[in-house]
């Protein structure tokens, strides 16, 4: 039997990878029958050997975040007559095995809405599979579904499907949860629950799992990917988002949420010296790279000449020995950070471990251009986009190959190209600005406009 | 920071990075907590094999904490017959699991620089002549 997956008509781009994600990390095979951008209404079939499909639809959809409900699919077609033919054809042998249990029908409209008198006389037109078991409002042993799905301000639905709930997603209670309004700590740039959560799930956060977040800021991902079972730990540069004020830290966030017992810690690091070993020991890398807007994207160093020996104080001792000295740091380009992040996971992602990184983007939808960071050694999983109005922020996800199929010419012309770029930059020194290493940046507080206008505007 | 965290960590500057004497770094003045967490046999399971061994004993022998086993445990030795944890899982999860640093330093063993630790977190920045 095929399946019907409920979404929730957001955060579109994200839906599938989230699905294909939970399915291979529950070793789970399926295929996607029907999918559209622009319903919440897709159509799977599992195809792997297990004849056991119920508890299969059920393991998919618990821990998804952008579905719903996923629902046996007894019938679909354009209209009535020919969804009433499907209903009959399909399942006609299952219905007494239905007859003396509750039950219940709802109406799931898409783009359209119906009367309560044309609902019971819909409901009503379903008589022929003559189900005689009590009619339960709350907690019926069956329940199902007519789904209408029109386009915006069409009269009639154009596409109709008729399916039984086989299992309910947590998403409503994971959101009411996580969400930030109610949390503990929270900082500006705290990533929503909702996208936290689905990134932990295209991660494949999961019990017994080790996941790392390198700007971990004030927890929002290590929390959702604790959620899901995996343990965590995290660093941030500036330790002040770590550590909190009195009460408020991300250690009383875990504790708030009870997964205190899946925080390693976390600790004060910059990931272009990161005390992390060079060894694979993560299953996971999630993060989201300050964009130099609101956060400042900053590492270890100084450009001072001054600053590159030790620095002695007037009383002789040496700065960095002090109780309280602060590093100085110093601007990064935003395009080699995101390429420090692709290296670090490629040499701490265990095979098959998978990175989540977010990155900006100046313009939205399609028409945005940029190009996809890419490391020999890891493969390009998805690419999920957040549309803001006038930029967009792309979830790129990654899985570490196995060493054998990572191509060594490949992986040595990458070294050889990062080695010169480092290089190049050393080199003699140059006034650098914020803008000048971030084009991102620079274009967000142009407010994006048009290069075009703005020639015609000169 | 949890005591598994020391298995993952070594000196942040680039010249000691991967040398042997850097790892495991080594605990000073430390304040040590034991906060009881849930037993997650999958976790250890899934992390003995990628855990340095020798970095353990070395870290746990510096802390004045119970010896470890010689060799890294087999995974057949973390459950009893009856499939419930063994005493040697629930002794790995006291020791990586439920006990952490909550202050001191962390030195490592080739540049000598010492990392503190404060409030259970550690502070791996480098003034900008070690970067």
């Amino acid at each position: 039997m095929d399946y019907l997956i409920r979404f929730v008509q957001m955060h579109e781009s994200f839906r599938q990878a989230e699905t294909d994600a939970i399915a291979d990390l529950e070793g789970l095979q399926m295929q996607w029958l029907h999918y559209s951008a622009d319903a919440p209404f897709a159509i799977i079939r599992f195809t792997g050997p297990t004849g056991e499909t119920t508890s299969a639809a059920r393991t998919l959809i618990a821990r998804s975040i952008l579905a719903t409900s996923i629902h046996e699919l007894w019938g679909t077609g354009p209209d009535y007559p020919t969804l009433h033919t499907s209903i009959r054809a399909l399942t006609s042998a299952q219905w007494p095995a239905y007859q003396h249990t509750s039950f219940r029908f709802t109406i799931d409209s898409y783009h359209s809405s119906r009367p309560l008198a044309s609902q019971h006389t819909l409901i009503e037109s379903f008589a022929y599979m003559s189900f005689t078991g009590p009619i339960a409002m709350r907690n019926p042993a069956n329940h199902f579904t007519v789904f209408e799905e029109s386009r915006l301000d069409a009269p009639t639905p154009h596409r109709l499907y008729f399916g039984r709930l086989v299992g309910a997603s947590g998403r409503k209670q994971a959101l009411v949860k996580y969400n930030l309004k109610k949390r503990t700590y929270i900082a500006t740039t705290s990533m929503d629950a909702e996208l936290s959560l689905v990134t932990a799930n295209l991660a494949q956060a999961a019990a017994g799992k080790l996941i790392y977040d390198p700007f971990m800021g004030t927890g929002s991902f290590p929390l959702a990917c604790a959620h899901f079972g995996a343990t965590v730990f995290g660093s941030d540069l500036d330790g002040r988002s770590i550590r909190g004020q009195g009460a408020r830290s991300v250690k009383a966030n875990f504790e708030q949420y009870a997964t205190a017992s899946n925080y390693l810690g976390g600790f004060v690091a910059d990931l272009t010296n990161t005390p992390l070993r060079h060894t694979r020991t993560l299953d996971g890398i999630i993060c989201d790279p300050p964009y130099g807007v609101r956060e400042g994207l900053k590492v270890l160093g100084s450009t001072r000449v001054a600053l590159k020996e030790v620095v002695y104080l007037s009383d002789g001792t040496p700065a960095h020995l002090g109780a309280n000295y602060i590093p100085p740091k110093k601007g990064y380009r935003f395009e080699r950070m995101l390429d420090d992040v692709l290296s670090f996971a490629a040499e701490g992602l265990v095979e098959g471990g998978r990175l989540c990184m977010w990155m900006p983007v100046a313009g939205a939808g399609e028409e945005a251009e940029y190009e996809i960071p890419r490391h020999p050694a890891l493969r390009l999983v998805s690419e999920c986009t957040q549309d803001f109005n006038k930029w967009s922020r792309r979830l790129l996800t990654y899985a570490r190959c196995a060493d054998g199929e990572v191509d060594a010419d490949a992986l040595l012309a990458y070294r050889a190209r990062r080695s010169v770029l480092s290089e190049a930059e050393i080199g003699p020194e140059v006034k650098t600005t914020a803008n000048n290493l971030n084009a991102f940046r620079k274009r967000y507080f142009e407010g994006f406009r048009e290069r075009s206008a703005e020639s015609r505007c000169d | 920071m949890k005591l598994l965290t020391l298995n993952f960590l070594t000196c942040a500057r680039k010249t000691c990075k991967s040398l042997p004497a850097a790892f495991p770094l080594h605990p000073r003045e430390a304040e040590l907590e034991q906060v009881e967490t849930d037993m997650n046999a999958a976790l250890i399971k899934n992390i003995l094999p990628r855990l340095e061994w020798d970095a353990m004993k070395t870290v746990t022998t510096e802390l004045g904490l119970p010896n470890l086993p010689a060799e890294t445990p087999a995974p057949e030795d973390l459950a009893t017959a009856d499939g419930e944890p063994s005493q040697t899982l629930k002794d790995l999860h006291v020791l990586l699991m439920d006990t952490a640093v909550v202050s001191g330093k962390l030195v490592c063993g080739n540049c000598g620089h010492e990392y503190a630790v404060k409030e259970g977190i550690a502070n791996f920045l480098l003034p900008s002549h070690m970067v």
